[in-house]
């Protein structure tokens, strides 16, 4: 690992200002992807601002809308009432992510910027990686893919957004509360991710320098039903080949509210509005959920190894979608 | 090479120490306070060897900076059990020969003592899930569950 200086800083501002002011100095919470990547030298910051100390815990609210600090842990999160109650499929994909320790050390901030598993991203010998170091190509593409994305990928990166947690949250609407040295904003979390494009390397609307306060996350309304359905290649710990996060609320067998979102397929936590669109009004049957499914995959970009991915995805989603509405699993 | 000074808090003792920045808790415990009870396995928080409690709670000392830990309180196996003696589950994993090569066992018994604090220990499928994040390569696990739900009140079944 590089050597780096290690501040903690007394204030939120201060820290914000040591980052801002430094284009090598990087955020330092829970740790679980940072210092990971720093151990294979993917990351090499000068500057380590270690933020765990600052005042950015707490899950406030109720009513309708939780606002969780950046330094809520998963385990925090999973465990609090109002989740429980109003956004099961929240706490379902939490307890599905990580271990338990990784989750008692993992905050809601740092795993909605956690890095992706991609092999070749996390190797820092292979030459070929646009996300590691922009415009050497992709060796995904042409190499061993299989926990890769097929929805916002393309040839210049397959590279998957592994969280569990903002898938749901991305179906939830949440949004993120975001502090900068000339002033706080709120961004919608669906418009926080940015899909590789041009720039694999660019994953989202951060500034260098801004920093994540806080996520407000709209909780369901009485009476709508969830769920987080996780696919993978072993039943624990381990990464979603494919996972849906679905919630519904029927109304004499028909569809009156849909939320719909996709993990271990896409680029980013993946929205599916047309999906949504499809579900809406409809009854709540086999049918409808096939035609949702094939929405939600439409247009994938794959690669021989990814391939199956497709119809996984759609399975996955209309198991959720049986689930949350209340039929067999 | 930038250092930091931290005081530690491991098993009830505080030392004080001068180390590099990069200086990981796991490091620390062991190369500075001779604690080798916490193992390093693969030392990028996947196999859960190196699992210690902060605050009461299980994390991964390897991907934790000794810097991070000034006034926590971190107990290591060493510190499991306060008279010399064995705790139950270090007991436990003894009566069934929960081990074979035995270097993923601190982790495993950190692991479930906090597992059962947690109220995790009710069955075995709850067992198998919440400690998961604990690799075996020797395959112990069923020994290792069976230790556990006897600790956890589940009897000798």
């Amino acid at each position: 690992m590089r050597e780096f200086v290690y501040v903690q800083p007394a204030e939120v501002d201060q820290a914000v200002a040591a980052v801002t002011a430094d284009p090598a100095a990087s955020y330092l919470a829970g740790g679980t992807t940072q210092l990971d990547l720093m151990k294979d030298g993917v990351l090499e910051p000068e500057r380590l601002i270690d933020i765990t100390r600052l005042p950015l815990g707490g899950i406030t609210g109720g009513g309708d809308t939780l606002r969780v600090g950046a330094l809520v842990t998963m385990e925090e999160l999973a465990a609090d009432p109002a989740v429980t109650e109003r956004a099961p499929f929240l706490r379902e994909a939490l307890l599905a992510g990580a271990s338990v320790q990784l989750r008692n050390m993992a905050t809601i901030g740092g795993n909605l910027l956690q890095r992706t598993r991609c092999r070749y991203f996390r190797d820092p010998t292979v030459p070929a990686c646009n996300k590691r170091r922009p415009g050497t190509g992709c060796a995904a593409v042409t190499g061993a893919a299989r926990m890769h994305a097929i929805l916002g990928a393309s040839e210049r990166c397959i590279a998957t957004h592994a969280s569990d947690m903002a898938v749901p949250l991305v179906a939830l609407d949440a949004v993120v509360h975001l502090l900068g040295h000339d002033g706080g904003r709120t961004v919608p979390l669906t418009e926080f991710y940015l899909t590789p494009g041009d720039r694999p390397d660019v994953e989202n609307v951060l500034a260098h320098g801004e920093l994540i306060t806080a996520v407000e996350i709209p909780l369901l309304p009485a009476g709508t039903r969830s769920t987080y359905l996780k696919v993978r290649d072993r039943v624990s710990y381990e990464f979603a080949l494919a996972s849906a996060a679905v919630a519904l609320r029927l109304e004499d067998g028909v569809i009156g509210a849909a939320r719909v979102a996709l993990g271990g397929v896409g680029t980013i936590p993946w929205r599916a509005d047309a999906a949504e669109e499809i579900l809406l009004g409809a009854p709540a049957g086999q049918e409808s959920f096939a035609a949702a499914a094939e929405a939600a995959v439409r247009d994938p970009f794959t690669v021989p190894g990814t391939a199956f991915k497709v119809e996984l995805a759609k399975r996955t989603l209309v198991r959720a979608l049986r689930i949350a509405a209340g039929g067999a699993s | 090479m930038p250092t930091v000074s931290v005081t530690l808090n491991v098993n009830g003792i505080e030392h004080r120490l001068d180390v590099d920045a990069r200086v990981t808790l796991l490091d620390a415990l062991r190369d500075a306070l001779d604690l080798t009870g916490t193992k390093k396995g693969c030392d990028q928080g996947a196999c859960g060897a190196c699992t210690v409690m902060a605050d009461g709670k299980r994390i991964l000392s390897c991907l934790t900076l000794a810097a991070q830990c000034e006034g926590r309180a971190i107990t290591t196996v060493e510190g499991l059990s306060a008279d010399g003696g064995l705790h139950p589950v270090q007991e436990a994993f003894v009566r069934h020969d929960a081990f074979q090569c035995g270097y993923c066992t601190s982790g495993q018994i950190m692991s479930a003592v906090c597992l059962m604090a947690e109220g995790r220990a009710g069955s075995d499928t709850d067992i198998r899930e919440f400690m998961s994040g604990n690799l075996c390569r020797c395959g112990a696990y069923p020994n290792i569950v069976a230790a556990i739900r006897e600790v956890a009140g589940g009897g000798d079944a």
